[in-house]
Parts: C-alpha cells; structure tokens; sequence
C-alpha cells in the first residue's frame, strides 16, 4: 500500500486521535449541550432550551418575591476552591524549594537516594494518602492523642471539615509534583553563575533574588501550574478532609449529579471548572513562551 | 575570590526545612502501616500487635473481586493506551511539520487539560445511556475511560525518548539495506523501549491510582480497589482499611523499587 508521509502519519496516530474524541471530547460537547438543558424530575435532563443553569451557577431567584441575587453558596464554594488551590501553591512552593534545593546540592552519589524517597509518595495511591493524612488530625487521631497525652489540651482539637483540612490533604498530597520541576531547573542551574556575583560583592540575599531566583522561576512555575490545577479540579481529598462543611468545585459538581439532581448546573459548573483550569493553563503558556522570546532576544 | 568556607550551594535554613519536609511526607504513612498491625477493631485504637487485618483482607471476597478488577483494568488500559500512545509518538516525532500535526498534539494532550471529575461526569451521562440501551455492564467502559486518559500519560515519556534518539543509526540501517519494517524492528523499537517502559508504568500506575473515573462509571456491584476503600471508609470503619491502604503503598514501593533498581543495571 503506497500512502503519503502525511497520511501514513495521520493512520499512526488515529486509533489514539479516535480514542480521545470518542472517550473525552466528544463527552466534554455532550457536557455543554447539556448545560443548556432542562433539568428532569429524576436527575438527567428535558431536551428543553433553558439558560436557567448557567444563570445558577452564580445567582439564585428569591422563592417568594424572584428577585435576583448572588448565590452566596455557590459563590463561597467558587472562592473557596481558588483560595484553597492558591494557598495549597503557595504552601507546596514554600516547603518543595528549599527541598528541592537541599536535594540538588547533594553530592551527586546520594542525590538518588532523596528522590527515590520523594518518588514513593508521588507514586502512592492518592486516596490511601488522604486517608494516611486524615489519621493524622481526625479528633481521635494521632495528633490530638499526643497533645492530651502531653496535657496541651483537654479537649481533642475539631480539625476535620474545615478549609484548613483541606489545604492540609492537598498540601500534602501534592507536594511531590511541587518540589519534582523545582529540584529539575535548580540541578540545571551553574553554581558559577552564583560565585560571581559573590565575587562582585553581591550578598546572599541579593545574589538569591537577582541570580538564583530568575534562573530557577520556571521551575517553581511549572510547579505551581502542577500542583494548582489538580487542587482547582481536586474532589477525593476536599471530599475526605472537607465533608460536606468545605466542599469544593468538584464536590459541589459531584452534587448535582446525585442528591442534586440539576445535571444542567453541574453540566455549567463542570464548564465553568474548565474554563478555570484553562485560563490557568494559557496564564502558563504565556509566561513561560515570553521568558523563551526575551532569552533568544 | 570567595572567600575560605564561604559554600555557594548552602541555602541557610534548606537542609532543616528539606528534612522537615520530609517528615511530614513519611510519618503519616508510617504511622498507618503501624496501625495496619493493630489486632483491636476500631481504626487507629491500639490494642496490639497482629497480622489478622491483612488475613480478613485476604479472606474477604470484596476485596479480593476489586483488587482482580484493578489488576485486569490498569492491565488492559495501560497495555492499550500504551500501544496507541506508542503510534502516535512515531507518527508525531522525527518528521517536518505536516499537515495537521499541530491538531493531533492537541488531541493527544486534550485529556489532561480537564479536571478528571469534569470527564467523569461527561462520561457517566453517556455511558450511563449506553448502559441502559444495551445492557451491557462489563469492565469494558471502565477499560475504554482509563485506555483514554492514560493515552496522554504513555505518550508524554515515549515521545520524549524518540525525540532524543539519534536518527542516522536509522539512516544506517536503511543504508546497510534494511527494509523499513526491519529497521523499525531491529533498530528503532529496541532503542524506544525504556521509553515505552516508562510510559506503560506510568499509565498502570495513574489508572491503578483512579478513583473518581471509576467511582462514577462503575456498574452496581462493581468495584476496584480504589472505589472499594472510599466504599469502606464511608460504611465500616475498622482497621482492615489500613491493612489494605498498607497493601497498595507496598505495591508502589515495589514499583518504585523495581524501576530504581532497572534504571541503575544499566548506568
């Protein structure tokens, strides 16, 4: 059979290609149609025209005089999901950089030794970590055992379902995909650079922020946009560390879908936490294109 | 000229916050293997030391039907999203640009671009209505879910490795009168092949690690380890969950291990 580079190339790649739109493309367009759908008595959806879940996702009609208004729920779970996915970044970026920093400067022989300890949490099943964290600051567990058992406290402290829970699991879960990019740029990066800008009379502090740090940013940015996308889309750790008191996006999608039963407004929502992750995604694509372009420049 | 002692690579405060950080990763791990060992049957009430969780593990049917499921899921998907991952990296690397190429880069990475519990939710309404048409309620839509957010995982590793290989030893061989099958065969694939290892583990492990994919798609009745232990934590709390949570970080440090213990043979 005589076939053109091209479409040689495109048969290689259609059982994958095929997959893809079959399995994840195409359901994404079902997704959006539905969003414009009716919701039904029983769950799934009327082939009815109706904006009325797109309008949810962000305001509610007063039961009794329809006015309109902000849906406070929705829009604490929306603002929530950002914040605790920021502060999950900025956590992981504060403990993953001076790791990865300890784990670059190591002498080449034992290098291997601290990324394989980092490989395994990063190869452990998510959920058997949250439940391993969970352990850890549930009012029987661990934690709150040693500060009674230290006479620190009377009572066991009420850590479960609240945001610090939350950003704890995801912190926790997620460091791995933090400190992994970091310690890569950090390893690539030439100590000399540093010894001469000591040499012209830079101090630590200055030589970190002015050499060190731009040199190592892209690292730390492919970190944050790895560990802030999962934490956006994040469902099994908000939902053990958070219950039903710090839901998240993905919870509050997961909702609609059960005990909700408006698969339009988790059909928007599922949209909206798209969109998210995706403005996220571009942010990224921008910033480090542009470092490319001023470093050829 | 620096001056005596004075070290570039020290980071003051790094070491203490590296080995800090490390702590924090390992001691709740460690503190629910030792738990796992706990013979009294409230979660994390120590009562002494006994092995009888991991046997009323081994003897419980559930578990023993969701771990077979894992196992025939991420073997199946990870076996398939690696043979297509592997064409699609052949067909995307080592070539000028043609017609298209920018589209099939996109589709290819398109799954990771989604948050998992948004194409659950695409898929549950699909298949939910595919499963009412037909029904059918097999692995099969679980196997064709996983195959497919696993395709952007295997290809990742193995374009990577095709892009970093030398193209004349292929010159070479077709030189030297190799068929084109041929040098694929006898040249191309060997080299390709820690590649297509690193891409199948890293597929089996991201579908072995699923849960969300799977809690929404699965049929009544069905489970995986996974959506099993989620299951579990919500009806019975006793200390044969960590026992099982003991058993899965086993496998990944057997899988680490193994890889670790490859990669360094042959440096």
């Amino acid at each position: 059979m005589i076939l053109s580079e091209t479409s040689r190339r495109w048969v290689l790649a259609t059982p994958a290609v095929v997959a893809i739109m079959l399995f994840s493309i195409l359901p994404l367009g079902v997704v959006l149609a539905y969003s414009f759908l009716t919701p039904g008595d029983f769950g799934n959806v009327k082939w009815i025209f109706s904006t009325d879940g797109w309008f949810s996702v962000l305001f509610e009609r007063d039961i009794f005089d329809d006015t309109l208004a902000l849906s406070d729920a929705h829009l604490t779970i929306l603002l929530r999901s950002i914040g605790l996915s920021l502060a999950t970044t900025l956590l992981t970026l504060l403990f993953g950089l001076p790791t990865a920093w300890f784990i670059a400067t190591r002498p080449a022989t034992q290098r291997g030794f601290w990324l394989f300890l980092l490989t395994i949490p990063f190869w452990t099943n998510l959920l058997v970590r949250t439940i391993a964290v969970q352990e850890m600051i549930r009012s029987e567990g661990v934690f709150n055992k040693v500060l009674l058992a230290l006479g620190i406290i009377e009572e066991p402290l009420q850590m479960m379902f609240t945001n610090f829970a939350v950003l704890l699991g995801m912190a926790y879960v997620f460091l791995p995909l933090m400190v992994l990019p970091v310690y890569a740029a950090i390893e690539k990066f030439d100590f000399r650079l540093a010894e001469a800008s000591y040499d012209l009379y830079a101090s630590r502090l200055y030589c970190l922020r002015r050499v060190i740090l731009p040199l190592v940013r892209p690292g730390m940015i492919a970190g944050s946009i790895l560990v802030f996308v999962p934490s956006l889309g994040a469902y099994v750790t908000p939902r053990i560390m958070g219950g039903g008191k710090s839901m998240m996006l993905g919870n509050l999608i997961e909702m609609q879908f059960g005990p909700g039963r408006n698969w339009p407004l988790g059909a928007a929502l599922s949209i909206t936490l798209t969109i998210l992750v995706l403005v996220a995604l571009v942010w990224y694509t921008r910033l480090t294109s542009g470092r490319t372009e001023r470093n050829h420049g | 000229m620096v001056e005596r002692g004075f070290n570039v690579k020290r980071l003051p405060g790094a070491a203490l916050m590296a080995v800090t950080c490390f702590v924090i990763l390992y001691i709740p791990m460690v503190i629910l293997v030792a738990y796992s060992f706990n013979s009294g049957k409230v979660i994390g009430n120590w009562e002494g030391l006994s092995l009888k969780w991991y046997g009323a593990a081994f003897q419980n049917a559930a578990f023993l039907d969701a771990a077979i499921n894992s196992l025939i899921l991420a073997t199946s998907a990870s076996v398939l999203a690696t043979l297509m991952a592997t064409m699609a990296a052949i067909a995307t690397t080592r070539t000028a640009k043609f017609r298209g190429d920018g589209t099939i880069h996109i589709i290819l990475n398109q799954p990771l671009m989604v948050p998992e519990i948004v194409l659950a939710i695409a898929l549950l309404i699909i298949i939910g209505q595919i499963k009412q048409a037909t029904g059918y309620t097999g692995l099969g839509f679980l196997i064709a879910a996983h195959t497919t957010f696993c395709i952007p995982f295997a290809y990742l590793p193995i374009r990577a490795r095709l892009e970093g290989m030398d193209l004349s030893l292929e010159a070479a061989a077709a030189d030297l009168y190799a068929s084109r099958f041929y040098a694929f065969r006898r040249v191309t694939l060997p080299l390709l092949a820690p590649g297509i290892m690193a891409g199948f583990m890293l597929a089996f492990v991201i579908s072995l690690d699923d849960l969300v994919m799977s809690d929404f798609l699965k049929s009544p009745g069905q489970e995986t380890l996974p959506t099993y232990l989620m299951g579990e934590l919500r009806r019975n709390l006793t200390s044969e969950i960590y026992a099982i949570s003991s058993l899965l970080l086993l496998i990944s440090v057997l899988i680490v291990a193994g890889s670790w213990v490859a990669t360094r043979k042959k440096n």
